[in-house]
């Protein structure tokens, strides 16, 4: 069954030396560092991992004539193979429990490991979605406890959990502006979004059938307010802003801001992805924004599990809260209430947008997320954001004679600091620099993001590194950084100890293969 | 505080450095108007994790968890016997605690294993290409009618009256705003779908015909009449599974001339988790893959020629093409993902027929013996192992009556459709492998003293 690919190699291949005296080896495994091959390579069709009912002919009576024929093309493993497959596969990742993962507005952060266990409580875990209310007292508790929480820490007045994801979260908090609009006969057309904005802030605008305008950036990282107040007037349905900013900077106009958008008659979105820099020590609320999604898996440190799931609650200010999307819970003298379509007339939910998707969103997140946040409590809220900032502020510091820091010369940065390629030398840039950075044992931080600056780099250490990986991390960017600015064209090799050397990406967009062809 | 590791020497060795009299110094940017003094008031403080295992415990077992009942809830949530291995597997901490693999040398882990969820989803689906995963099968039904419009450049939906009336409520939410345009009715207790009514609808200006296979009553019906129908006006067929687990017993979508099928992966390896995390499945034909939304996952190699994985096309991305993006999606449910593809490795296509054989001989069971029921007309003349009984009154009622004694009989249509009395008789019965004759049996009876 094993089938090799494009380039003729396949596990079980000796592969080419990396380095002087590296013979390869006859298998193409290094030490405890194992090939794995594709599990349509290693299973057969009559391979079951699992004991189940020998299928008896007379089971397929009421099909209705749409009995399966033919094969489906699914290889089984047997249990100790599929257990070896998988842990074989999970080798060759990094993760959090191996080290920092410094990546900037993506934050990560250790996971802990009573969120998992709460999570899987029976209580929690083994819950259908639509039992009847008096079964699921608990869980609605869960969505309430932590809406509180929300609410309280960002002084806003309503909630929307149901969101899957920080994306879905601000399409939430859009179409909720866009209902608001609607509500009171006023159909705006623009929304405007800083040039340094999140791609999935004008995404989220254009599905929502808004034109998505650009306002520029200023000289020290934060939006422009002149261009900005500007461009205000009554085509205006919103402004989108990142607070704090992906340049890791605080939009200290943010109240001006706020003000003005209020003034023209439109809203203020804040995408929340960086919630995590100032929880505990201020409040969304306070400085005039009308909604923001709060991204649970980074604030609160819901596993990211290789890419998700996430989860975006959406607080939403006084105005917008009566347009939250179905379904919500209520508490009342009997207990928790899940208002759903039935009913939620009678229940706030009159002006509700519509749903967002089935049931009620990611429970198995809430709970973890509402774990994390009684472990740690609101001075450990506090804590968390302090941390963080002095870490990202300490790294800043501790590189910006080697690295250029953009804005470094305008004051102190939040939860991540940005620095850029400039002064590399020929033929060098920032995936350069990350990727040596792999070979030092280091995942590499952000690159090429914020488009606003020239080979960006954005370092966010998060509250949960000690001091001792700081400086580790530290000592392993300047020598890279010492290594691009002399101009090291070995840089440009890296990584040479990583389970794959460079990847050849150009050739998988150009020739897709996405699924294993036999 | 066990998270946060740097002490109060760390703190002031830092300060140091960044050459700051205080941490507050470091949030001068924040007008002081705004800035809190001390921690939000109201708030508990930390807590040890006894405490906190405690007040969640206590929380937990205010609920009814569905394995401590004789239990019947489907309706586009399964429960499924999910093997040990799945959850020690998605445990280990590099996968559990990885990132998105935008650093693929160092992530192959992550990448192989999307490839490999992708091939089993595509197959299983009947299609050519499958993506990486979306949040979840309402979320993905309505991603797949916005690339119908897209690939159509058509803005009008045909919704059948057996899909899921909360992806209705979602892809409803979603087309208000886009200006999409839907056509849709709740369906009514017959025995089949009216395809003919469906197929009647299908004219020049629309986009796709978006059908649940099974559908929301459990009931199933050849899509292939529906497909040329759809393919003759120039339209795409969308199917949308709710149930996996039934591919393994019936025919694929794909197979039977579906454009895109889009689904819900939670009946494997994910389990029922109140309604989320749940697993988006998203497929389609090779031609229309640069208009699929969500990440995908590609071979490619390496410098040293070895196979290798990476994500890839992501010019269709938010973070490329911003405003011009397929999609604002910018996640997966990779930890889901991985989770079924998990369960499928285990299961193999052996596995799969024999589970699915199972949960039909079983639903096949219940329905004969709830047909015995006074009272009791079961709808369904084709089924899998989701099934619509009528009965005389409204089924919420009896739904709480039995659950009152321990039963969680189903899912009532008056739940799904409040605004439709005449479906108030109807209720849904999902029959898994993890029901036991027993339980049915509990269920006939709980039935018939509440019918009385």
């Amino acid at each position: 069954m094993s089938t090799p690919n494009q380039s003729g190699w396949k596990p079980g291949t000796p592969a080419t030396p990396t380095d002087a005296g590296d013979q390869g080896t006859i298998t193409g495994n290094r030490g405890l560092m194992l090939e794995e091959p594709l599990l349509f390579e290693l299973g057969t069709r009559e391979t079951c991992g699992v004991d189940l009912p020998v299928p008896s002919g007379a089971a397929s009576a009421r099909l209705g004539g749409l009995e399966r024929d033919g094969g489906i093309g699914l290889p089984g493993l047997s249990e100790p193979e599929t257990v070896r497959h998988y842990t074989r596969l999970s080798r060759q990742n990094y993760a959090i429990d191996l080290g920092i993962f410094p990546l900037g507005s993506c934050t990560m952060k250790h996971n802990p490991r009573l969120n998992e266990k709460v999570a899987r409580l029976p209580g929690f875990a083994d819950l259908h979605p639509l039992q009847p209310e008096a079964t699921i007292q608990g869980a609605l508790g869960v969505i309430a406890e932590l809406g509180e929480w929300l609410l309280r820490l960002t002084n806003m007045a309503g909630v929307a959990m149901s969101p899957k994801a920080g994306a879905h979260g601000e399409l939430c908090g859009i179409l909720c502006i866009r209902a608001a609009l609607e509500a009171r006969g006023d159909a705006r057309e623009v929304i405007l979004v800083p040039d340094s904005a999140h791609g999935t802030n004008p995404a989220t605008a254009a599905f929502a059938n808004y034109r998505v305008e650009s306002i520029p950036g200023t000289v020290d990282g934060r939006v422009d307010v002149a261009a900005f107040k500007a461009r205000l007037g009554p085509d205006v349905a919103a402004v989108m802003i990142t607070n704090p900013n992906t340049c890791g900077l605080f939009e200290r106009d943010m109240k001006e801001i706020s003000d003005a958008v209020h003034a023209a008659g439109a809203f203020v979105y804040c995408d929340g992805a960086n919630f995590n820099a100032i929880v505990g020590k201020v409040r969304p609320g306070d400085l005039g924004i009308d909604a923001m999604h709060i991204n649970l898996h980074k604030t609160f440190s819901t596993p990211h599990g290789g890419g998700g799931p996430g989860s975006g609650p959406v607080v939403l200010s006084e105005a917008l809260a009566p347009f939250a999307p179905l379904p919500f819970v209520v508490q009342t003298a009997d207990g928790y209430r899940l208002v759903e379509e039935e009913g939620a007339a009678d229940q706030g939910g009159a002006q509700a947008f519509g749903r967002m998707s089935a049931f009620h969103g990611q429970m198995g997140m809430f709970t973890r997320a509402l774990a994390y946040i009684l472990s740690h409590g609101a001075d450990g809220l506090r804590q968390v954001a302090e941390d963080a900032v002095l870490a990202a502020n300490y790294v800043l510091r501790s590189l910006d004679d080697v690295l250029d820091a953009p804005f470094g010369a305008y004051g102190p940065c939040m939860h991540e600091a940005l620095f850029s390629d400039k002064g590399f030398g020929e033929g060098l840039s920032t995936i350069d620099v990350a990727k040596a950075l792999i070979d030092e044992g280091f995942h590499p931080m952000t690159m090429y993001f914020p488009l606003v600056v020239h080979g960006a780099m954005l370092v966010e250490p998060t509250e949960c590194e000690s001091k001792a990986t700081l400086d580790q991390f530290i000592i392993a960017l300047r020598g890279i950084a010492e290594r691009a600015l002399a101009g090291d064209a070995q840089l440009a090799q890296a990584p040479l100890y990583a389970p794959r050397r460079r990847l050849d990406e150009t050739l998988a967009a150009r020739k897709p293969r996405l699924v294993f062809q036999d | 505080m066990r998270y946060l590791p740097l002490t109060e020497a760390d703190r002031a060795a830092m300060l140091a450095r960044i050459g700051a009299p205080t941490v507050d110094a470091l949030f001068v940017d924040v007008p002081e108007s705004a800035r809190l003094s001390g921690p939000v008031e109201g708030l508990p403080g930390h807590a040890g994790e006894l405490a906190v295992e405690r007040h969640m415990t206590r929380l937990a077992t205010r609920n009814t968890s569905a394995g401590s009942v004789p239990f019947f809830l489907g309706a586009g949530a399964y429960r499924h016997h999910i093997p040990a291995t799945v959850d020690h597997l998605i445990q280990r901490g590099e996968f559990l605690t990885a990132y998105t693999p935008y650093q693929p040398e160092i992530a192959q882990g992550t990448l192989q294993m999307l490839f490999e969820f992708q091939t089993q989803v595509a197959r299983l689906l009947g299609c050519d290409v499958a993506n990486a995963s979306m949040y979840d099968g309402s979320t993905a039904c309505w991603e797949a009618v916005a690339m119908a419009a897209r690939i159509t450049k058509r803005k009008k939906a045909i919704l059948a009256s057996g899909l899921h009336p909360h992806y209705v409520s979602t892809v409803q939410t979603m087309a208000r705003f886009t200006g999409d345009t839907l056509v849709y009715a709740p369906p009514a207790l017959t025995a089949e779908p009216d395809s003919e009514a469906l197929i009647g609808q299908i004219d020049g200006e629309t986009s796709c015909v978006v059908v649940q296979y099974p559908d929301i009553l459990g009931r199933i019906g050849d899509l292939s009449a529906l497909a040329d129908a759809a393919h003759a006006a120039g339209a795409l067929l969308v199917a949308v599974v709710t149930e996996p687990v039934a591919l393994g017993a019936i025919r694929s979508p794909g197979a039977m001339g579906a454009d895109i099928v889009v689904g819900e992966g939670q009946s494997l390896g994910v389990g029922l988790q109140f309604g989320g995390p749940y697993l988006g499945l998203f497929a389609t034909r090779d031609k229309y893959v640069r208009q699929m939304p969500g990440r995908l996952a590609g071979e490619t190699q390496d410098a040293a020629g070895r196979r290798g994985f990476v994500l890839t096309l992501s010019t269709r991305e938010q973070h490329i093409r911003r405003e011009k993006a397929t999609s604002n999606i910018c996640t997966n449910s990779g930890l889901c993902a991985l989770a079924f593809s998990i369960h499928m490795t285990l299961l193999g296509e052996k596995g799969l027929r024999a589970l699915a054989a199972e949960n039909h001989r079983l639903a096949c069971l219940a329905a004969d013996r709830l047909a015995q029921v006074p009272g009791v007309r079961v709808i369904n003349t084709a089924f899998f192992n989701e099934f619509a009984i009528a009965i005389d009154g409204d089924a919420r009622s009896v739904v709480r009556a039995l659950a009152s004694k321990d039963v969680l009989a189903g899912v009532s249509l008056g739940r799904l459709y409040p605004d439709r009395p005449e479906l108030a008789a109807g209720l849904l019965v999902a029959v898994t492998e993890t029901v036991s004759e027993e339980d049915i049996e509990a269920l006939a009876k709980g039935l018939e003293e509440a019918l009385v």
